[in-house]
């Protein structure tokens, strides 16, 4: 039996940025960008629910984010999360990742006896990897980062590969334990048909009308939200404010285009090119 | 402006990553110019064979503490030993190689001190800001590589950063002088050691991106495994190392090794040949440095021609044959 907690975020899909995704003052127009289900997440939410099924326990998957976020968490429900937790507040906006792992700490640390936390390697919008240690570091977890496979576990310990860069680790540690978790861990199972007949219907609860309202709580629909005081924060340690970085100014990147050298495909075209190349290798060399 | 930078040696050849070096000049270049010090810190089983070379990029000092314990990457040991180090010395700069254990220890250092961490900077720079006396400006790509975004830590000390290897470049001419060596003392806490590493196995490393003077890299335009033999037979013909797009990597084309961009390796070459290959951000992002870049692609509008110096608008398993053979000739 354990008490497992999953890390996630709803990141602007930066895989499929298309042109009107760019505002004319080089910043970045979410709107026009589908959210998506940070990807490393699901592996760690995979993870979680694999633990769980073995050996019994809890999944608790928790986001900080806007409203909207809630759909991560539903669809975290339609996978077999036990419970989800949305942390939202305007004053958590533009937090850093100092300050975001400061609110996700302190809910796990609300949510109490927790045994493992599972973060995704990176978010594909900051592309840090940077909340998952600061978690760790803030509730005195052991951590392993980079984790690219599952080997054994029990109610005990478990042992997983590590992704060393240079070598390939295989570590054992003891619960508590933090670990952020790589594409390489698994494939996450699809949702589950009997659960999104369950859940197609959760929301937050301002999303519900009064009539609904009874409805919605007797059926479980309702994605529990928590703000700032709720959680008893430090406001000065969330948000922009609790941000130690601030982001001083953005810019698109625009191609140049130069001084660019076309050669024909005929054979004495590519035979001028061989040339350029040599004489360019023979002067750079 | 007083800057540690982290000195991290590879576990497997047992020297100096390259990336710490390079962030040693970095960190001279900011903090000489201001009459900073330039302050290593080291902690592991051993100190890298080759710490002398640091003696030959700025650095003034360098702490270390060395113990068995810490042969492998126990990470809460490192934050406590490392962490210990920086407060000692209260620098303005942090920085850290983007490795995978830069990456696992910086980020924790960071929350416990209580201070921002730009991961992944593509440019460091010190100028003034505000009323707040020279600052650094990290300047990093985010969304995907779509946007740079400039980020200052301006009220908070240590200013951290995390670079990834071969990104900063090495001068020609080393600024030389000895390094003083300072045994750091650490009370090691044995419940600082909370994993246990059942075993280490070394990944065979196939390519060699950092010698390489050319690289020629082949995309999903290459089509097939079979076709991406063309590629290595030009690598061979100059001499060059085999690259590849993420694409030609996903599709099997070749090992994931070779890939290059943004979850790639970073690369520099005197000639980049991209075969095949659209030029996505995420592809650039590893191998725009390089000093020629030439782009072979079948689509005169692919993105590649506009960083590229020298072009052919053509199929790569046309053109690919007839390089070779002139390249024979020309000897
Ligand atoms: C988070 C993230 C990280 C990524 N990291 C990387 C990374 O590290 N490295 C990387 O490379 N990509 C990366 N990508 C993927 C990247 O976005 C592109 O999908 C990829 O670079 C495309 O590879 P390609 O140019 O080979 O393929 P394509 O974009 O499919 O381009 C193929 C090109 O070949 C040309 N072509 C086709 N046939 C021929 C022919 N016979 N002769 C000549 N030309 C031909 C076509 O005109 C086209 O321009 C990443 C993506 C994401 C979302
Ligand atoms: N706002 C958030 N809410 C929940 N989890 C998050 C949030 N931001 C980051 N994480 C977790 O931390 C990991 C690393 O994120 P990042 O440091 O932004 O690359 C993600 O894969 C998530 O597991």
């Amino acid at each position: 039996m354990k008490k497992i907690v999953v890390l996630a975020k709803q990141v602007p899909d930066t895989a499929n940025v298309t042109g009107d995704a760019m505002k004319a003052d080089g910043t970045v127009n979410r709107a026009a960008l589908p959210a998506i289900f940070n990807p490393d997440d699901l592996y760690a939410l995979e993870m979680a629910l694999a633990i769980r099924d073995k050996i019994g326990g809890e999944v608790v998957v928790i986001t900080m984010g806007p409203p909207k976020a809630a759909e991560i968490l539903k669809h975290s429900l339609y996978m077999g999360a036990d419970r989800v937790m949305l942390i939202t507040d305007r004053k958590f906006a533009a937090a850093d990742t100092l300050a975001t792992s400061y609110v996700l700490a302190e809910t796990i640390k609300k949510i109490g006896g927790v045994d493992l936390v599972l973060a995704g390697r990176q978010a594909i919008d900051g592309d840090t990897a940077q909340v998952g240690p600061q978690v760790a570091d803030k509730i005195g977890f052991n951590q392993i980062t980079y984790v690219s496979a599952l080997r054994e576990f029990n109610d005990n310990y478990l042992i997983v590969e590590r992704d060393g860069e240079v070598q390939t680790e295989v570590i054992k540690s003891s619960y508590p334990v933090l670990l952020t978790i790589t594409g390489q861990a698994n494939t996450p199972r699809y949702p589950n048909c009997r659960r999104m007949l369950q859940y197609f219907r959760a929301d937050v609860k301002e999303n519900f009308n009064d009539s609904e309202l009874s409805a919605a709580e007797s059926n479980d629909w309702i994605i529990p939200t928590y703000a700032l005081a709720d959680l008893d924060l430090d406001e000065d340690r969330c948000g922009l404010k609790g941000s130690p970085t601030k982001v001083h100014k953005i810019k698109s990147i625009m191609l140049k285009g130069g001084d660019l050298k076309m050669y024909g495909t005929k054979p004495t075209n590519i035979k001028q090119l061989v040339r350029d190349i040599t004489k360019v290798y023979v002067e750079v060399n | 402006m007083k800057s540690i930078v982290f000195i991290e040696k590879n576990p497997v050849t047992g020297k100096l990553r390259n990336v710490s070096i390079e962030l040693t000049y970095k960190a001279y270049s900011l903090s000489k110019p201001l009459k900073g010090e330039v302050i290593g810190v080291f902690a592991g089983d051993a100190l890298p064979e080759d710490t002398d070379r640091l003696f030959q990029y700025g650095l003034d000092r360098l702490l270390y503490f060395t113990d068995e314990r810490l042969k492998h990457l126990h990470s809460i040991a490192y934050k406590h030993i490392l962490k210990a180090m920086i407060k000692s010395e209260e620098p303005d700069i942090v920085l850290f190689g983007a490795t995978h254990t830069g990456r696992d220890i910086a980020p924790l250092i960071a929350s416990s001190l209580k201070t921002g961490l730009t991961a992944d900077c593509t440019q460091l720079y010190v100028e003034d800001y505000k009323d707040k006396g020279k600052i650094l400006f990290q300047v990093r790509p985010a969304f995907g590589g779509n946007i740079l975004a400039t980020i200052i830590t301006p009220d908070n000390r240590p200013m951290m950063a995390s670079v990834r290897e071969g990104v900063m470049l090495l001068p020609e001419k080393h600024p030389n002088h000895p390094v003083k060596m300072e045994s750091f003392p650490v009370d090691f806490n044995e419940s600082w050691i909370k994993s246990e590493f059942l075993s280490v196995v070394p990944k065979v490393k196939k390519v060699d991106f950092n010698s390489a003077q050319t690289i020629v890299s082949g995309g999903a335009g290459v089509g097939s495994a079979d076709n991406f033999r063309l590629i290595r037979e030009l690598a061979n013909a100059l001499g060059g190392e085999v690259g590849a797009s993420r694409a030609a990597v996903d599709f099997g084309f070749v090992d994931k090794d070779h890939q290059i961009g943004q979850t790639g390796s970073v690369v520099r070459p005197k000639l980049y040949i991209a075969c095949g290959i659209s030029g996505q951000i995420q592809h650039r992002a590893g191998m725009e440095e390089s000093q020629k870049i030439i782009a072979i692609n079948k689509d005169p509008e692919a993105p590649i021609f506009k960083i590229a110096h020298m072009g052919v608008v053509g199929d790569v398993n046309e053109i690919i044959p007839v390089m070779l053979r002139y390249l024979k000739e020309e000897g």
